[in-house]
């Protein structure tokens, strides 16, 4: 074997007048960077081993830890930085994909931040939501062009089935496997108190979750791991994953030291297999296929649950979602290319995909072009960090989006970028036991109960402020949103005015 | 500077209707009585009637009142017209000098019939209605300089720059009969001044007169747009006509069900409803026409060919006063302008917030 040339990513520094040696570091750490020298007393780090997750630094009774970046540097060069180095000492060594967690953290721009919002002043009053009704309820589902009436004034149209959210946030798909059944127990239990609704991934559904079932959005990949007749009808709406904005193109992967005794029945595959999932649906290669799939799953289900289908946004997005609302979807999943991941092919995850704030427009505009937007709903993910984000994803003309990252940085996620290592020191992506424990789900459902309630506060002050009362009125309400630091073609694809305009 | 269809304009506004239920016919003089009270709450930079049963001569002709800027574009609109109409009769609308109405356009008004040959051939079928909205909404679109704002039966919409009583004197409204009247006063936020953007605004028998500024003008525009509209002019009463228009035309609801749409109920209250008939109703039309809800402040006055529906926003953030004495029904922005026309009206009420004041006329049903 050469010589390994990788050098450590960060650094720990250990302020050894603070550290009282009660190794508690030496425990927590997943990744064995700690370790104890009885000889000398003291606590010492491997560096080269740290992810950056903040367990330890969070634990540590005397504050003694601080971990940052490494100094050690390359020499100087805009082209040759030091990722792009050690990517290729990496790869040399072990002639492997280089693999990565987490959404692209690229610095592409995020138009989210060069979007501003309206306010009303003067000419129309401003809503007080502390005193006033403040509605953020929205209807997810198909819905017919129009509604039919009797003589009498009795409602004929019979409705198409619709699901409830109480908040227009939802918990994307993190399949049991590659997150913890303590971290899928606390995403269930926060969707149930909340009245919206989280996402199974594609790993199935543990039985003994089955009772969150109202709550709960089944999906259904191309490894088809988990499906059954029981586990669709359990669900209160279906999703057809085709792809995932973290890595638009290819499948689901989840390594096989993640799948346990109980993973492995819920997935219904053999303990320890690597569950890689087909880069397509290999029902699906065209459109007209994935109208039989939709409407196979809608005959298994009785027609009495909405089916969704999940894409990663890509260049053709607005043209492939007109195609989905005519197969007969009851809503559009689009996933920007900042969605997150438990592992993917970096190529793929930093150069694939097309931003969701860009898609999600070019999506909304084409659908009302062709006069089918209000068959369908549309639900973006991919990197929705705030409540603002949310706001002004409704006004570009979503009606409801998912977040995964959120809600795992709400259950302890440090953003370390390395679920793929099962290693994952919060108990959130990982299947050791001892790890699974440290996450309590009594506790930490509750944070995720306080996040969207909190956003939820927030969407009402911000709707407030521009008058409106309804969540409904705010859905591709463009003109309550203006562009800086924007050309002229953002300005148009995103269809909204710059600033001062 | 932008003109008004270039931009969308907030503006606050005053407005007034009259309705004798039993179709008796009553001179203009009153309405601009009652609206010139509200004078404060316009700034002369527009007003505008709406007047139904004026033309029983031509009752069953479309009449087209359009203002055009010049001969030219009047030629070639007339053009499209004629290609496209039967003309029974087309007049200047009769005018009198009224010192502070300047910058006047031609204005003019056809009665007209659609020619059958071509509404069948041009889209398969048609019916007339749907034929002469859209070549209506085409002239407003494609004919610059030339804008149709007035297309009913039996019906016609008066407006223009300026204080509305000096409008109603301008268009001599005092020689005028009718059994509906609905009167704007205007204070936009911005001083384009041109003669088209003063309400009422209409498409076919619709017209409405509207006080506020709605909070969801786009989702609504973006939805109305789907279906054929065109909102030319970017104010919030074109586009809460076009709404009615469609959920009333096109889509066949009834009225109150139409009402309903656009001044939904709040979830809660749907929640409470005792009907599980009821609620589930309720629910499927804030989940089919969520984008048709009208949000933020107003108070409006739709006029159409069965009678007059005045409808205040869900938490009545605009003020509407109703009144009753023997057959007619008077709305207002305020009280006052329905008592100087109104001696002791047998009952004067505020309607609630999000509750229509529906009035048919005789034997029209909802």
């Amino acid at each position: 074997m050469s010589l390994n040339f990788n050098t450590p990513d960060f650094e720990v520094i250990r302020e050894e007048s603070r550290c009282i040696q009660c190794k508690v570091c030496v425990h927590q750490c997943a990744n064995t960077v700690h370790s104890y020298d009885e000889e000398d007393n003291v606590v010492c780090a491997d560096d080269t081993k740290c992810v950056n997750c903040h367990r330890c630094v969070t634990l540590c009774p005397t504050k003694a830890l601080i971990i940052r970046r490494h100094p050690l540097e390359f020499r100087e060069n805009s082209n040759w930085c030091g990722k792009a180095i050690k990517e290729i000492y990496k790869q040399s060594q072990t002639g492997g994909v280089l693999l990565s967690s987490m959404g692209n953290p690229e610095p592409f721009t995020i138009y989210w931040d060069r979007i501003l919002l309206n306010a009303s002043q003067v000419t129309n009053p401003s809503i007080d939501p502390l005193r006033e009704p403040m509605e953020t309820k929205v209807m997810i589902g198909r819905k017919p062009e129009k509604l039919e009436f009797d003589s009498d004034g009795k409602l004929l149209t019979k409705m198409p089935p619709n699901i409830e959210l109480k908040i227009p946030v939802m918990f994307s798909a993190m399949s049991y496997g590659s997150i913890s059944r303590n971290a899928h127990e606390s995403l269930a239990r926060a969707a149930e108190e909340l009245g919206i609704f989280y996402n199974t991934g594609e790993g199935g559904l543990n039985r003994e979750f089955y009772k969150y079932g109202k709550n709960t959005i089944v999906q259904v990949a191309s490894g088809r791991f988990g499906v059954h007749k029981e586990y669709l009808n359990t669900g209160a709406a279906i999703e057809i994953k085709i792809g995932q904005g973290a890595k638009p193109g290819i499948g689901g992967h989840l390594p096989g030291k993640k799948v346990g005794e109980d993973v492995s029945a819920t997935r219904m595959i053999p303990v320890g297999s690597d569950a890689i999932s087909p880069a397509p649906h290999h029902d699906i290669y065209s459109i007209e296929d994935l109208r039989q799939l939709i409407f196979s799953l809608k005959e298994v289900t009785g027609y009495k649950k909405p089916v969704f289908v999940k894409i990663a946004a890509v260049h053709n997005s607005a043209a492939i979602a007109s195609g989905i609302v005519r197969a007969g979807a009851d809503a559009i999943v689009v996933d920007g290319f900042r969605g997150g991941t438990g592992a993917a092919p970096t190529r793929i995850r930093n150069n694939v995909g097309i931003p969701i704030e860009l898609a999600l427009a070019a999506i909304d505009q084409r659908l009302r072009e062709e006069g089918i937007r209000n068959y369908c709903s549309l639900i973006v993910a991919g990197s929705i960090r705030n409540s603002s984000d949310v706001v002004k994803a409704i006004a570009l003309g979503a009606d409801a989006v998912y977040i995964g990252s959120a809600a795992v940085i709400a259950l302890g996620c440090h953003m370390c970028h390395s679920c793929s290592t099962g290693k994952c020191n919060w108990g959130i992506a990982t299947q050791y036991p001892e790890l699974v424990k440290r996450l309590n789900p009594d506790v930490m459902y509750k944070r995720l109960v306080n996040l969207i309630s909190a956003w939820n506060h927030e969407i009402q002050e911000l709707l407030g402020g521009m008058g409106i009362n309804a969540i409904e009125s705010l859905r591709g309400n463009r003109l309550m949103l203006r562009g800086v630091d924007l050309n002229e073609k953002e300005l148009e694809i995103l269809g909204i005015k710059y600033a001062g305009e | 500077m932008l003109r008004e269809g270039e931009l969308r304009i907030p503006s606050g506004c005053a407005i007034s209707g009259i309705i004798d239920k039993k179709g008796k016919k009553f001179n203009g003089k009153e309405i601009i009585k009652s609206i010139a009270l509200m004078h404060d709450r316009s700034n002369g930079l527009g007003g505008g009637f709406a007047a139904y049963g004026i033309y029983p001569n031509y009752k069953d002709f479309y009449a087209l009142h359009i203002f055009y800027e010049n001969l030219s574009i009047k030629a070639q609109t007339e053009d499209y017209i004629k290609k496209h109409f039967d003309i029974e009769k087309a007049e200047s609308i009769p005018t009198r000098y009224t010192p502070n109405i300047i910058n006047v356009p031609l204005i003019w008004r056809y009665f007209v019939h659609p020619r059958i040959n071509v509404c069948l051939s041009e889209e398969n079928f048609m019916d007339e209605s749907e034929f002469t909205s859209r070549c209506v909404i085409k002239i407003n679109t494609d004919y610059k300089g030339a804008y149709v704002f007035s297309s009913g039966k039996n019906m016609g919409t008066f407006k223009g720059v300026g204080y509305p009583e000096d409008i109603g004197e301008f268009f001599m409204l005092d020689t005028y009969e009718a059994h509906m009247w609905t009167a704007h006063g205007r204070f936009p936020t911005n001083t384009p001044g041109w003669w088209g953007g003063a309400h009422p605004f209409t498409i076919l028998n619709w017209s409405v007169v509207h006080n506020g500024e709605i909070s969801s003008y786009d989702a609504n525009r973006r939805f109305v747009e789907m279906y054929g509209y065109k909102c030319t002019l970017k104010t919030d009463t074109e586009v809460i006509t076009y709404l009615f228009d469609m959920l009333v035309r096109k889509h066949n609801l009834p009225i109150e069900k139409a009402i309903r749409v656009v001044s939904a109920p709040f979830w809660d209250d749907i929640d409470r409803e005792k009907s599980e008939e009821v609620r589930s109703e309720l629910k499927s039309i804030r989940a089919v026409y969520a984008s048709a809800l009208v949000n933020g402040p107003f108070s409006i006055i739709l006029g159409f060919e069965k009678g007059m529906i005045a409808l205040n926003d869900r938490i009545k953030l605009r003020s509407l006063v109703a009144a009753e004495k023997n057959n007619r029904t008077y709305v207002a922005s305020e009280e006052s302008a329905i008592k100087i026309i109104c001696d002791n009206p047998e009952k004067v009420w505020s309607p609630k917030s999000g509750e229509a004041v529906i009035v048919l006329m005789e034997g029209e049903q909802e």
